[in-house]
């Protein structure tokens, strides 16, 4: 493949039909919004990000993100782990199942689960003696989140943990580290390059949903509005500069979180190699 | 699918200690929202079900959902096909751009991406001012709706095809060009029974998500009722009329083809596991 091996044919034609898709389909669009965006005057965009709903649409917004990716975490470090590593009844079945929230639309995920966990339903009946609300309630944002980015840290951990070389785990056990140990020390470090992966995954996916968080989180100003949903609000307004500008720094936050997170890990695998 | 890695163990003490708990978490998260949707669709009856199932407006936004779909998967099928081949076949500078570009949808949030084909498409947008003189209207219309579905659809058979077809390498396919295959030959025999399982969990994917989309297609769509209201859309629209049982009957119907996508792909795994073995 390398070296510049052209005997296959179809360079040119899937190239240029390639390129020419991504342009109409991917970067035309991505353009317009940044030259929209650049229209945009200082003194414009202060405003705008001084206004104190949007400011506690942004707290909210990424407080809920990175708590539901945290929860992500470890909760896909305990998955992945219990369903590479252990043999029992329902595993393939419940290895299926974790991709659920790809496969189910992001509006059915939301109603089913504010209705879930809302003061008369099935979980929420049992929170509520205890004073736990979920839906409608900052707790619900990250519920929604948790659900629609479950899959990435599991699934960017799963192929790891299956390559892992069993020597090391025997190895330290013949040494006579614990378990605990032998996780700590041996384990985890194998993994951070995949479980940060897929943790900034979640949290990219998190700060932009939508579908999901509308329908659980109740919407009220200053509480428990996130940010795509003061963006569409201000298109619903007619008010595409704003929305613009609030898309623009969201989109810039992805970016710019999934290049910090890539150079991290081209630093730290640098560093095992040594 | 599994690779022949770690081998894997019958659980100690500690270990169904940790299943359990993990079990829990999806039982709580993934099986109980099922069960839901399924229990409260069917809770005041079938009939109920099948009269929310005829309404006009639902048959309306099921038939706008097939056909955003319909219009939706071929495109994303062979534009992420080439994508694939291109990438994975050939060297060229600015392959690393290219992939970049593919993976921008992923990166976007679904109303940013709804904004941006408005910007560009809406009455005020810079094509749309040209194309409204023409009386071709893209936003707020089902083309609108295709166009962002396009997009938010676009990454997943390139995806899925691409770390593939880099693990199968192109020696077969240099062979059959030695041996004086023809470009469609060489693609039909060749690389088509090698990929094909994982083309067609790409192309189930991708319907899948088509079908579900929400934000973006809330964005462009305009939610008119009975015209430009897709499914997804159809629920919260249900819901906000306190139609309970119907929002979670149009749930069950997504909820049924999200486990259909789910089934198809276990199935598909294993044949290209399987395929893969024979060689």
């Amino acid at each position: 493949m390398k070296g510049g091996n052209r005997v296959l044919p179809g360079f040119r034609l899937s190239l240029g039909l390639g390129v020419l898709y991504l342009s109409l389909i991917v970067l035309l669009p991505a353009t317009t919004l940044v030259l929209q965006a650049a229209q945009i005057r200082w003194s414009e965009l202060l405003f705008y990000f001084t206004d104190p709903r949007l400011l506690a649409a942004v707290r909210v917004t990424f407080i809920a993100a990175i708590c539901a990716s945290l929860c992500n975490a470890l909760l896909g470090l305990l998955l992945a782990w219990i369903l590479t590593r252990y043999e029992f009844p329902g595993r393939k079945f419940a290895d299926t199942l974790i991709d659920l929230p790809f496969a189910l639309p992001t509006a059915v995920a939301g109603l089913t689960l504010s209705a879930l966990f809302a003061k008369n339903g099935w979980i929420g009946k049992m929170l509520a003696p205890m004073g736990v609300e979920i839906s409608f309630s900052f707790a619900g944002i990250v519920l929604a989140m948790t659900f629609t980015s479950l899959p990435f840290v599991v699934r960017s951990l799963q192929p790891v943990i299956e390559d892992l070389a069993p020597e090391y785990e025997e190895a330290a056990e013949c040494l006579g580290a614990t378990r605990w140990q032998i996780f700590w020390r041996i384990l985890l470090p194998s993994l951070i390059p995949a479980l940060s992966m897929g943790t900034t995954l979640a949290l990219v996916r998190s700060l932009g949903e939508f579908g999901a968080v509308i329908f659980i989180a109740g919407n009220m100003p200053f509480a428990t509005e996130v940010v795509s949903l003061m963006i569409f609000t201000y298109i619903g307004e007619y008010a595409y500069e704003a929305a613009a500008a609030v898309a623009f720094v969201l989109l810039l936050t992805s970016l710019l979180i999934l290049l910090i997170v890539q150079l991290l890990q081209r630093r730290y695998s640098a560093r095992e190699k040594l | 699918m599994r690779r022949a890695g770690f081998p894997l163990r019958r659980p100690t003490a500690a270990g169904w200690l940790l299943i359990g708990g993990g079990i829990f978490c999806m039982l709580i998260l993934l099986v109980l929202p099922l069960i839901l949707i399924f229990v409260a669709a069917f809770s005041s009856g079938w009939e109920i079900v099948t009269q929310n199932l005829l309404d006009t407006d639902m048959l309306a936004a099921i038939r706008l959902t097939m056909w955003v779909a319909l219009l939706t998967v071929p495109v994303n099928l062979v534009f992420g096909t080439l994508i694939a081949w291109c990438v994975t076949r050939f060297d060229f500078r600015g392959k690393k751009l290219l992939l970049a570009l593919v993976d921008t949808p992923y990166a976007i949030s679904p109303v940013v991406a709804g904004l941006c084909y408005l910007l560009l498409y809406g009455n005020q947008g810079w094509l749309g001012g040209w194309l409204d003189e023409r009386g071709i209207q893209v936003m707020f219309a089902w083309p609108g709706i295709v166009l962002v579905t396009v997009f938010v659809t676009s990454p997943y058979v390139a995806r899925e095809l691409i770390p593939l077809m880099q693990a199968q390498g192109s020696q077969e396919e240099e062979a059959a060009v030695l041996l004086g295959a023809g470009g469609w030959t060489l693609f039909r025999r060749i690389t088509l029974p090698n990929i094909q399982w994982a083309l067609l969990y790409g192309t189930v994917l991708t319907t899948a998500r088509a079908v579900g989309e929400f934000g973006s297609v809330a964005v462009v769509s305009g939610s008119i009722r009975g015209v430009t209201n897709t499914l997804p859309l159809h629920v919260q629209l249900l819901q906000q009329d306190y139609n309970s049982v119907g929002a979670f009957t149009a749930s069950l119907l997504l909820a049924c083809m999200a486990l259909l996508t789910l089934l198809l792909k276990t199935l598909f795994e294993r044949r290209q596991h399987k395929s893969l073995t024979n060689l």
